[in-house]
């Protein structure tokens, strides 16, 4: 996790910055004078506590957004790290090649072994092209089923981190079936006889986020976004200008706290004060009793039970109006 | 395909009206089902055949009757004419008879959702305009005498987008299947999830999964068939999860929309990039089938299934 001045901070987190300059200008003036400024040294770090609770209580669904991408933010790999032991990644989809922006394998909860499945970012430029910035070609889809398929046969969970700006829009994904590579993820998940938890922890984008998204419980992070489109794709389309991104990020609910409340997804996981990046064991930590409580009760239904529920869950999604038979029959 | 046609589906999921003029020669049959009396559009010479048609791809007038009697296919190119349900059902469905089934379900603005304009105030206003509740369609009748139960989709309903109905009325045509027993039949013509409903539009691509996976364990035969232009959600759910996935010649079906990709790699897109031609050729379709082949096709699949 980095560290000031290795930080970086968004437009409305600059605040922050601030005061660490503060603390920084205090901690020259006290090198060189030698008076001891702890006390108000501690101050300060009590008032960027104070002001990251403040800023991320009155973001706005946009800023959401824009903290879901936050360059500091843990990845997949991290939460892997740091929430389960003996980690294998097991690599490509047995046809093309190995996708990098889809990463999985086996690893163990609690000495349980699980199969763990996510988009990757990456941490760096470098980085983030090796990972084609979490967006998985039609390859990537299929290794994750590959991995899900082999989890079912040896009965372990199924756990998914979703992070992704959408599946990847290109002229070889389209040739290899990106839409088929989508469709046949979820229609399998759906029907898969082992628990399948699902983790939104930072861009949930349409149909590349639902090609590892579709489980018996659907856990998002405070500060995460999950939707049908990107606000951005969205406000190009409907508003046919790059520039209202903010509406569109408002008027598509795209919030956890929306998506919790309009009964799409199963429950909010908190996190730490200001959001994920500036504590990933805190993190960590609370997202592990999240998943370890979900796949506890998980556990206790038999398979086809578990798929029974799971596809009434998603048959109950959405909204419309009845007209009575011969109401309609008057119009 | 001759001519590569310039494709904004896109344009077609916003709800909004096409004022583009070749656009609304290629709708024209559509004008038939505007409540009340046929309206043409300005430019339009009514005649006592009906109205002319230029084909988009070839430019060859032709009279909207002879269109339809051609099953609204180009005799010059074989283009195939976009159209809606009840000419694909009046195509396929012995004597034009069928039943339609969920025909009281419609769409709601459960979200107050408002781009340019309130989603409610375009529901309205397509209401107002068709007869059609929504953007799909179900029937049933019979093939050459073989029962089927086939959804259909309509474009010009928020370019055929999907959403909470959609999802609903695909339901409840899979629940009609295992109950009575018979194939099913979707005919895709969408730009894919309908954005207005947000994240509920999204989850019917799980939904519809879901229908789909009871619809394989009893056993009865799904047939997607994929008509122009098919994208988004549509293909990344039920269009491509077909026992048979099928298209009409020349359809644009994909994930990605051509603006989408074409911004991505910065790059012009091959000539026939994600026509159906070239899904076959990739491996994603069972066959390619013209609309004057489809109906005995399907009585053919139908029979292959059983027997
Ligand atoms: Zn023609």
């Amino acid at each position: 996790m980095p560290q000031y001045p290795n930080r970086q901070f968004l437009d409305f987190e600059q605040p922050i910055k601030t005061l660490y300059e503060e603390i920084e200008k205090l901690k020259q003036t006290a090198e060189k004078s030698k008076i001891d400024m702890s006390d108000s040294i501690q101050k300060l770090q009590d008032a960027i506590v104070e002001k990251r609770k403040e800023i991320t209580d009155n973001l706005t669904p946009w800023q959401r957004v824009q903290l879901s991408r936050h360059p500091d933010r843990p990845y997949t790999l991290k939460y892997i790290e740091k929430i389960f032991t003996n980690f294998v990644e097991l690599h490509g989809d047995r046809n093309v090649r190995d996708d990098k922006a889809m990463i999985g394998g086996f690893a163990q909860l609690n000495g349980e072994t699980v199969m763990v499945i996510g988009q990757q970012k990456g941490i760096n430029t470098k980085a983030r092209q090796l990972r084609n910035f979490g967006m998985a070609n039609p390859e990537g889809y299929r290794k994750a089923l590959r991995l899900m398929r082999l989890a079912e046969k040896f009965n372990k969970p199924v756990i998914t981190f979703v992070d992704t700006p959408g599946a990847y829009p290109g002229l070889e994904a389209e040739e290899r079936g990106q839409g088929e590579a989508i469709a046949r993820n979820i229609y399998e998940m759906v029907r898969l006889k082992v628990p399948v938890i699902i983790v939104v922890i930072g861009e949930g984008a349409s149909g590349g986020a639902l090609g590892i998204g579709v489980g018996d419980k659907t856990l998002m992070m405070e500060n995460t976004w999950y939707t049908v489109i990107s606000p951005e794709s969205c406000s190009s389309i409907l508003w046919r200008s790059w520039d209202k991104k903010e509406i569109a990020a408002e008027q598509l609910r795209l919030t956890a706290k929306d998506m919790h409340g309009f009964g799409l997804v199963d429950e909010i996981v908190p996190e730490p004060i200001g959001g994920a990046h500036w504590d990933y064991d805190e993190a960590s930590a609370i997202l592990k009793s999240c998943i370890e409580r979900n796949l506890t009760e998980l556990k206790e239904l038999d398979a086809q039970k578990r798929v029974e529920m799971r596809i009434d869950k998603y048959c109950k999604m959405g909204h419309w109006e009845e007209l009575m038979a011969d109401a309609s029959m008057a119009v | 395909m001759k001519k590569e046609r310039e494709e904004d589906f896109e344009n077609n999921l916003t709800g909004e009206e096409d004022n583009h003029q070749e656009e609304n020669s290629k709708r024209s049959w559509f004008k038939r089902r505007k409540k009340g009396i046929l309206t043409s559009t300005a430019d339009k010479k009514e005649t006592p055949e009906g109205l002319w048609n230029k084909c988009p791809n070839c430019n060859h007038i032709t009279t909207t009757k002879e269109l339809k009697e051609e099953l609204f296919v180009c005799v010059k190119c074989n283009y195939h004419h976009r159209i809606g349900s009840e000419e694909y059902y009046e195509i396929i469905f012995d004597n034009s008879e069928y039943t339609e089934l969920f025909d009281n379900i419609r769409s709601i603005d459960f979200l107050h959702f408002t781009d340019l304009k309130p989603y409610q105030k375009r529901l309205d206003e397509i209401h107002s305009k068709t007869d059609l509740k929504d953007s799909m369609r179900v029937a049933v009748g019979e093939i050459n005498g073989e029962k089927m139960v086939v959804a259909c989709m309509d474009f010009e309903f928020i370019g055929g987008s999907l959403g909470s109905v959609m999802g609903e009325k695909f339901s409840r045509a899979v629940d009609y299947c295992i109950e009575h027993k018979l194939p099913y039949l979707v005919i895709s013509k969408s730009g894919g999830a309908r954005m207005m409903e947000s994240a509920f539009s999204l989850m019917q691509l799980a939904k519809t999964s879901g229908k789909l996976s009871q619809l394989s364990d009893a056993k009865l035969p799904y047939i997607s068939m994929l008509t122009d232009p098919t994208f988004g959600g549509i293909s990344a759910s039920f269009g491509m999860l077909g026992d048979l996935n099928i298209a009409e010649p020349g359809a644009l079906i994909g994930f990605a929309g051509p603006r989408v990709i074409k911004e991505t790699i910065k790059k012009d897109l091959p000539e026939g990039f994600q026509r159906s031609e070239f899904l076959l050729e990739h491996g994603f379709l069972d066959f390619i089938v013209d609309r004057k082949q489809l109906k005995d096709k399907l009585h053919q699949l139908i029979l292959l299934f059983r027997n």
